[in-house]
């Protein structure tokens, strides 16, 4: 009775623990790799889109400008 | 198509449903009189198995709809389904053998066919995207790679019923019986993880498509921003391209 009782209230973990968690782990790595990729993806996306939004700011600021000689033309003529 | 709309509920659901699936594996599945807690495995092994290999038939399909339309977005769906399957499929293999490890005393056993069969598709597989590279030419490539998913993807449910009709010597036939063979809260956890394991695939695949069609769109905005000779030309690459509008 002590035995069964002992038995029953255990602390100690079950077989094969060990197993079970090496294959629940495995699905866990291969979900952080795949995020981990995204996320360099992502990171060179946000890289692209800084240079594409400069490169936009530099063309909207060309378009805007007027030409430097221009008003020292006007005032020669 | 915008694939990634509504993806953060779809990784909410996700989460909550492989939460679920784990929850219910180890505190309301009972333990196996056989096995013990080592049958855990089965709860991420078999729905990992299951959708590996849905995954390579849905790239069959979208191969179908490239080759009738000839749209590069069917393409590209095949290329991320099977992808997928792929990586999910050396999964298989590896919880495959921690559990045959487990049980059987051996890491791989080669009179099998259940085990030799899914390292057949996973090796068949495994060419497509080596074939891919292989093609310079990006119509041909697309071509060539529908065709391979199309004959890939039929013979992986013939694959399937040839190792049911198969002489099983090790490998549990789990679902052979007419009821379904398992207790119900053993089956209630298990289609669960089914469940948790088709959301994950799901979501990673609307993920991976979202990533290809944001680097489509950013190619074509910094061709509209400084012209054809700003985009450095794609080399040679597995991967489809999409048109950029």
């Amino acid at each position: 009775m002590t035995l069964v009782l002992a038995q029953a209230t255990t602390d100690a973990l079950p077989d094969n623990v060990g197993y079970v968690a090496a294959a629940y782990l495995v699905l866990f790595a291969l979900v952080l790799i795949y995020v981990a990729i995204m996320g360099a993806k992502l990171a060179r996306f946000e890289r692209e889109l800084a240079e594409l939004n400069d490169l936009a700011d530099e063309r909207a600021g060309t378009f805007a400008a007027p030409p430097e000689a221009a008003p020292e033309e006007a005032r020669t003529r | 198509m915008l694939y990634g709309t509504r993806l953060r509920a779809l990784s909410i659901a996700t989460l909550l449903t492989m939460t679920a699936a784990f929850a219910l594996a180890f505190f309301y599945a009972p333990m196996d009189a056989d096995q013990g807690f080592m049958q855990k495995i089965f709860y991420v092994h078999v729905p990992m198995a299951m959708v590996a290999l849905g995954g390579f038939v849905f790239g069959g399909i979208m191969a179908i709809q490239h080759l009738r339309t000839g749209d590069p977005k069917y393409d590209l769906r095949a290329y991320v389904a099977i992808h997928l399957s792929l990586i999910l499929g050396v999964g298989v293999l590896v919880t495959g053998a921690i559990w045959a490890k487990a049980s059987w005393g051996h890491w791989w056993v080669w009179d099998e066919p259940t085990l030799v069969s899914f390292l057949i598709v996973f090796l068949l597989y495994a060419t497509y995207q080596p074939m891919r590279f292989s093609i310079e030419d990006r119509e041909r490539q697309a071509r060539y790679a529908s065709v391979f998913a199309v004959v890939a993807g039929a013979f992986v449910p013939l694959n399937f019923l040839a190792v049911r009709l198969a002489e099983a010597y090790t490998h549990p036939r789990v679902f052979a019986t007419a009821d379904g063979g398992l207790p119900a809260k053993m089956q209630l956890a298990f289609l669960v993880s089914l469940a948790g394991m088709t959301l994950l695939y799901v979501t990673l695949w609307r993920y991976e498509m979202a990533s290809k069609h944001t680097s489509a769109q950013l190619r074509a905005l910094r061709r509209k921003l400084s012209g054809d000779d700003a985009v450095a030309r794609v080399g040679r690459t597995a991967a489809p391209s999409l048109p950029t509008t």
